[in-house]
């Protein structure tokens, strides 16, 4: 989904380079979970399950994408002594449009998340970005920065929830997917209960960031 | 006093913020290169915790509870945007004393000092802090108690990283990638440690 997105918006041509360059490093050489170590509390919480994970990585790319614009936006009228204040009170205006939205159009998913959804207020990536990049640049790179930073997230997020899912419930959005795979041989897939665990998360975010700085040596901590 | 060293003791060794909760990760991650920035955030946390569960504590009792204000009305919902002013004000309060105080500090802590803000340890301290219904005085040991939690974690994986750069990680795994594993490790150490009561030790 992530790399569609980019290649459409190659080929209108709106886009300079550099504006590729903000929508597509979030995605691998600047991801915000692997690299700039930003909203890993949520990463660790709903990626059980790759439905949660889905709804919360969308409604991420929304709040992030329009605070940035926001933000950048009113980002000369702030005064820098309350600009905290300020960057919390957009960023929870737009939760709650998020979680008015989730409750009348995806009821089971406001149920299911509804705490969750509450806390992308306190995801550091959204933040992050704000004080990183919108207090300083321009609405439509501020966007484009808070979209691929979206993107960047969710995609890790649904990839790990997809390696948790499968290897702990045996399920892919609850589909039993192992219990049929293992009957074709005859056997019994037994559910790796190390996966449902919290800490897990941590594992699986290790081996994805050992994988992904493998493929690319520029990556590697020198340090 | 002895519940309220109990809860300052579960709150700091038991239901350890990072390690059993698995809040305030982020920050507790990206700052724990070295010691001593681990020990400054540290330290920063531990203040920001044990000043804003007790603002909290006074605002939730006497602004929010049942009939607070006006008699029938319970403005709860507002809890959410209430606790995260207070802590986003006292963040603002720490980064000008920081900055003022110790510059090099204020460098390299960079962008992980404002957003001690949205370090979910603090206003899932909070929250916790509202569901259990602590008293004023059990709030602020609970405070104290999850920031001197938070504080040792950090300092022991920033010790823990420190000894690691000698050792032979594979390259790709250095830094970032080992970090996450040894926290995992921790995490299911601590585990073991979940519903111990020190109570009833004495």
């Amino acid at each position: 989904m992530a790399e569609t997105t980019v290649e459409t918006k190659k080929k209108s041509g709106l886009l300079g380079k550099e504006d590729i360059k903000l929508l597509k490093d979030p995605l691998h050489s600047d991801n915000p979970i692997t690299i700039q170590v930003l909203g890993i509390c949520s990463a660790l919480a709903v990626t059980g399950s790759v439905t949660k994970s889905l709804v919360m990585a969308v409604a991420l790319i929304f709040v992030c994408a329009f605070a940035s614009l926001i933000i950048s936006i009113l980002r000369n009228s702030i005064p820098s002594s309350i600009r905290m204040i300020v960057q919390l009170l957009v960023i929870a205006g737009l939760v709650q449009i998020v979680e008015i939205v989730l409750g009348a159009f995806a009821y089971t998913a406001y149920v299911e998340l509804s705490v969750f959804i509450g806390l992308i207020i306190t995801n550091c990536i959204v933040m992050g970005r704000l004080e990183a990049f919108a207090m300083g640049n321009n609405p439509k790179q501020a966007l484009l920065d808070g979209i691929g930073n979206g993107l960047g997230y969710g995609w890790i997020l649904v990839a790990m929830a997809v390696v948790r899912e499968l290897f702990g419930k045996g399920t892919f959005m609850g589909w039993e997917i192992m219990n049929p795979l293992f009957a074709i041989v005859g056997g019994e897939y037994t559910l790796n209960n190390l996966m449902v665990l919290p800490a897990s998360s941590l594992f699986v975010i290790g081996i994805f960031i050992w994988v992904q700085r493998n493929v690319d040596d520029e990556l590697v901590d020198k340090s | 006093m002895g519940e309220t060293l109990n809860i300052f003791l579960k709150s700091a060794f038991i239901d350890n913020m990072v390690l059993a909760y698995f809040l305030g990760m982020c920050s507790y991650l990206a700052v724990s290169k070295t010691v001593k920035t681990a020990v400054g955030l540290g330290l920063a946390v531990i203040f920001v915790l044990g000043i804003t569960m007790p603002i909290n504590w006074v605002i939730n009792t006497y602004l929010l509870s049942d009939s607070a204000i006006v008699a029938g009305v319970s403005l709860s919902f507002l809890r959410l945007i209430l606790f995260i002013a207070v802590i986003a004000s006292m963040v603002q309060l720490v980064e000008m004393i920081i900055e003022k105080v110790s510059p090099a500090l204020y460098n390299s802590l960079g962008i992980f000092l404002p957003l001690i803000t949205v370090n979910c340890a603090i206003l899932g301290g909070s929250l916790f802090m509202v569901s259990r219904e602590y008293g004023f005085v059990d709030s602020v040991s609970f405070g104290l108690g999850s920031g001197l939690g938070w504080f040792l974690a950090i300092v022991a994986i920033a010790s823990i990283r420190e000894k690691l750069r000698t050792a032979d990680v594979p390259p790709a795994l250095r830094g970032l990638g080992i970090a996450f594993i040894i926290t995992g490790l921790m995490g299911i150490a601590f585990m073991s440690l979940a519903g111990l009561n020190p109570a009833d030790f004495n």
